[in-house]
């Protein structure tokens, strides 16, 4: 189960829109160990492109660092969808490395509904989970 | 001389945990060479035939190696070698 507050909800998307047609990407950080998301980080999607999404290697670094730093933990990781529906293809699962997180993904195929799910990806197993948003 | 090596949540299990490990050598590549014989099987997790595994990130201090030398970045006691997988997907 993923509870996420309205606002980061809202971040989310609107960033996934803003980025239509490439792919968005970022992380949601919260205290560690309280599974909690707090803290909107948007990425830059390095590949810049409509199908592939990575992080910038140096600003990967700066974000990890500075959660360190504040003892907090990436507690969602998301991205965008833009043709296609927002669930992890075989390259977000042979790709998902943090196994504490809960993997977001958003579908900007409809330029009006954008679809909002959420997963649990270990060792390779995709779960889906609900999402509260409060 | 000894090497701090930041190690993530996913490569743990060939610490026995530890989110850090101390290695020695001269450049980059004698320190995971290093660190394989004391955690074996690690090495491979971040080397393959090419060099750097493409979507492993490996920093020295707080410089991307992929930006230095790879695997002939010279390192030295006191430096801080980090390990992140990178964060990527996408449709295709």
């Amino acid at each position: 189960m993923l509870t996420i507050p309205r606002d980061l909800y809202d971040k989310i998307v609107a960033h996934a829109r803003a980025d239509h047609p490439d792919e968005a990407c970022g992380v949601l950080a919260g205290p560690a160990g309280r599974d909690r998301p707090e803290r909107f980080i948007p990425m830059t999607n390095a590949a810049r492109s409509p199908t592939f999404y990575e992080f910038d290697s140096t600003e990967q670094f700066q974000v990890w660092k500075e959660m360190d730093d504040r003892d907090e933990e990436p507690v969602v990781i998301y991205h965008s969808h833009t043709a296609t529906e927002a669930y992890p293809s075989r390259t977000d699962i042979s790709y998902a490395n943090e196994p504490g997180a809960h993997y977001v993904l958003v579908s900007t195929r409809d330029a009006d509904q954008a679809e909002f799910r959420s997963y649990r990806i270990l060792d390779g197993q995709v779960t889906e989970e609900p999402v509260t948003v409060e | 001389m000894a090497i701090e090596v930041r190690i993530p949540t996913i490569l743990r299990t060939y610490t026995d945990g530890a989110k850090q490990v101390e290695g020695t050598g001269s450049t980059l590549g004698e320190l995971l060479a290093d660190l394989d014989s004391k955690h074996g099987g690690l090495r491979d997790r971040l080397v393959d035939d090419g060099g750097l595994r493409r979507f492993v990130n490996v920093y020295l201090n707080d410089e991307d190696v992929r930006f230095l030398a790879g695997l002939d970045t010279p390192v030295k006691d006191g430096d801080t070698v980090t390990v992140l997988p990178a964060v990527a997907g996408g449709a295709s």
